[in-house]
């Protein structure tokens, strides 16, 4: 992964000083609330409901052993003893309070890391594909132009006061695990004809009130000019960008009413002006940043093990789990595993301290000591030894690691909710947890591979546009209740759910989701997954089931599978 | 004369009337009248009408953008401006950082660039990045203090007017 050389570490002590006076002002009464409202958001805190919240950027989501270490210790002395990854690829504290948080970054620049841009209205951090590099089908490694893009986004100066918060994907594997096109700008990296590396450029995508899947502006933007594009599109934006309401401030607004091609006659006329200046990058520049993601020190191994054979022959459980929580290696003998840290009764994407320190002394043993945070919230080693793969296992047990749900119905995205959030009309975590309790491991496998994403507000944090269901917290003359969409994805053909009629109280959900269920068992083709049937049969039977003639037997039967299921 | 001005790196007395935007209209001439001698910044749209009158003026006159005009329509005036302001009518309006490059970077303006307005000790390492040499700092702000912010960073990634080579560039 990245290493700091002087200069980042320079700039990262120069910030925490900067901070740490930034901090000393405004407590001795010589900040007003309003102006160090934006400087402590670009430094990724927030004030929440209980307590202030402090949002640690994961750049890409890559992580290491010694940086979860430290992430423990914080979370130990500094917290209530636990984390939570983040739709951005993030990890947040809930509870540190507001006069300890330039130790706390100041502890966090000794392992190279920050909260810098992780909140307020500038260019947040860049994801990517949580597979990148290590997948066995990829365009090119998407992390060494995520770099690229950290560097030239972090402090970037004409861009600290945009309109809106802005977020950039990368993604270079086929499979789109990185949500690219619901972002300000998505960047899928391509080859043109010639084999030259390039990027297809999507603009205006976006969550929150107002869903949008971004455009095409360019269809192959040439790697040397990323940065200058880049510059031209924010430069459009800051000029252009609404500011005069706030929930018509993101770029996706700016697209749509400005006409995708006048915006991109806009960005290309900007761009002729900065095109070819001291902001395209040198070949030099890519090849310094690839050197980061070289392959570790892979053995060569052969592509069966043996040991995992017999595994996976005696070992029911085991076997469920690496079904559903390997992935395919590039390298002969290594396998991607993903740990899924929504197992029922925890919160969904929470890790205690020491959950935290096992898994970084499992990377140190398993994976190179490195792991990618993923946008669903889960733990990535990406570089397993399958002969490694059923100790790996029985460790992850120890600790409740073992879930073996991911991609199913129960491997929920999930923003904090209305128990942290002040921005929430409802609860999140709860509404998890009562759909997890409502179905059995054997019924989540013959459901199969389903998203579904739960926001506690219109912010969308949880991504719910993009669940196959999506569930939404609303607040009805002062109760909390939920709207339920079918038909969203985040994949390569991504789409926006629909929603599907009347809200339902919070009692009422878990029975909900089994009647979507039950529709799609009884209406899916053999090995056809939900979004298929959805999109093969439309709302219509969904809805049927959700809004019949009630017979009043939904209270009951709840309370019954409340005890029954675990 | 009312605010205390920092400008290349120094505090120093600002000898320049910001002549607002709601006190020209219907008494636009009183005022000029008034200020016939002073070095004066009018707002866009006067400058736009009475160019030449202004011009002629034995005091100097620069220009002040409001934070939704762009320096385009500037483009041609440039060489006849010493001093052009950019206003920030709330410090966390974005827009006059754009606008300052586009002066310097793009249209290649070399007078003085100031940046007015609600103009914070905070803002003004990045404003200076962009270009703005001169800062007319809100009434309330320590000068001294604000002084300091210029070198809140030793170096920084990208390329910026004071530092058009950007850091991948330099690296050692």
């Amino acid at each position: 992964m990245y290493r700091y050389d002087n200069y980042d570490h320079q700039m990262l002590a120069d910030r925490v000083a900067q901070f740490r006076d930034q901090t000393h002002r405004y407590l001795a009464g010589k900040l007003s609330d309003a102006e160090f409202l934006p400087l402590r958001l670009q430094n990724g805190l927030y004030v929440q409901r209980l307590a202030p919240m402090l949002r640690i950027a994961i750049p890409y989501g890559m992580l290491s052993s010694n940086q979860l270490r430290k992430l423990a210790y914080i979370a130990d002395y500094y917290d209530k003893g636990y984390a939570h990854l983040t739709t951005r690829q993030n990890i947040q504290f809930n509870w540190p309070a507001l006069a300890e948080v330039p130790d706390i970054l100041e502890h966090l620049a000794e392992v190279e890391m920050h909260a810098i841009q992780t909140s307020g209205n500038c260019i947040r951090n860049t994801t990517t594909d949580q597979f990148a590099g290590v997948s066995a089908d990829e365009v090119e490694d998407a992390r060494a132009y995520c770099e690229i893009i950290r560097q030239w986004s972090t402090f970037h100066p004409e861009f600290a006061y945009l309109p809106r918060k802005f977020k950039i994907a990368v993604c270079g594997t086929r499979r789109d695990q990185a949500a690219t096109q619901v972002h300000d700008i998505g960047l899928y990296i391509v080859r043109n004809d010639a084999g030259d590396i390039g990027f297809r450029v999507l603009v205006g995508g976006g969550l929150g009130r107002t869903p949008v899947i971004g455009s095409e502006i360019r269809e192959f933007l040439p790697q040397q000019h990323l940065l200058t594009y880049l510059d031209a599109i924010l430069r459009v934006y800051n000029r252009e960008g609404r500011r005069d309401n706030k929930y018509k401030a993101r770029i996706k607004i700016l697209v749509r009413e400005t006409g995708v091609d006048d915006f991109r006659d806009k960005v290309e006329a900007e761009w002729q002006a900065i095109k070819d200046g001291p902001m395209t990058l040198t070949q030099d520049e890519v090849e310094r940043c690839r050197a980061f993601f070289h392959d570790p020190a892979y053995k060569d191994l052969p592509a069966h093990s043996e040991t995992l054979e017999q595994a996976l022959n005696t070992d029911v459980l085991f076997a469920a789990w690496y079904q559903q929580n390997v992935a395919a290696h590039k390298k002969a003998g290594y396998a991607i595993v993903t740990i899924c840290v929504k197992k029922t009764g925890f919160a969904p994407g929470d890790l205690d301290a020491d959950q935290m320190r096992f898994v970084a002394d499992l990377a140190d043993n398993y994976s190179f000591g490195e792991m990618r945070i993923a946008h669903t919230q889960n733990i990535v080693f990406a570089d397993v030894e399958k002969d490694a793969l059923y100790r790996l296992w029985q460790d992850l047990k120890s600790h409740d690691l073992e879930a073996d749900n991911l991609g199913l119905l129960s491997d929920m995205i999930c923003c904090p909710g209305g128990d942290f959030c002040a921005l929430a009309n409802a609860k999140s975590i709860p509404i998890a947890e009562s759909i997890q309790r409502r179905f059995s491991h054997d019924e989540l496998r013959d459901i199969g591979a389903v998203s579904l994403n739960i926001s506690g507000c219109m912010n969308a944090c949880g991504h719910h546009h993009v669940g196959n269901i999506g569930i939404l917290g609303v607040d009805k003359k002062g109760e909390e209740y939920y709207q339920v969409s079918l038909g969203g994805s985040a994949d390569n053909d991504t789409s926006l759910g629909k929603i599907v009629g009347p809200a339902f109280s919070q009692e009422e959900i878990p029975v909900v989701i089994e009647k979507i269920v039950a529709v799609y068992k009884e209406q899916r083709h053999a090995d056809e997954a939900f979004l298929h049937t959805y999109q093969r049969i439309g709302m219509e039977p969904f809805k049927d089931a959700l809004y019949a003639p009630k017979n009043a037997d939904s209270k009951s039967d709840n309370k019954e599978a409340q005890g029954a299921r675990s | 004369m009312s605010s205390t001005l920092i400008k290349d790196g120094n505090i120093c007395a600002d000898n320049w009337f910001l002549l607002a935007a709601d006190t020209l209209g219907d008494t636009q001439a009183d005022k000029l009248a008034e200020h016939e001698g002073d070095d004066i910044i009018v707002p866009l749209n006067c400058w736009l009408e009475i160019r030449g009158q202004l011009l002629a003026r034995t005091g100097k006159t620069g220009v002040w953008l409001q934070s939704n005009e762009t320096p385009a329509a500037l483009a041609a005036d440039l060489a006849q401006l010493p001093l052009i302001a950019l206003n920030f009518p709330v410090f966390s309006d974005g827009r006059p950082y754009s606008s300052a490059r586009e002066l310097r970077q793009n249209m290649g303006y070399e007078g003085e660039l100031r940046a007015v307005g609600d103009v914070l000790r905070d803002q003004l390492f990045y404003m200076a990045r962009c270009g703005f040499n001169a800062f007319a700092l809100r009434d309330d702000q320590d000068p001294e203090v604000a002084l300091t912010a210029l070198n809140d960073f030793q170096d920084s990634y990208q390329a910026s007017v004071d530092r058009p080579v950007p850091l991948f560039r330099r690296r050692a």
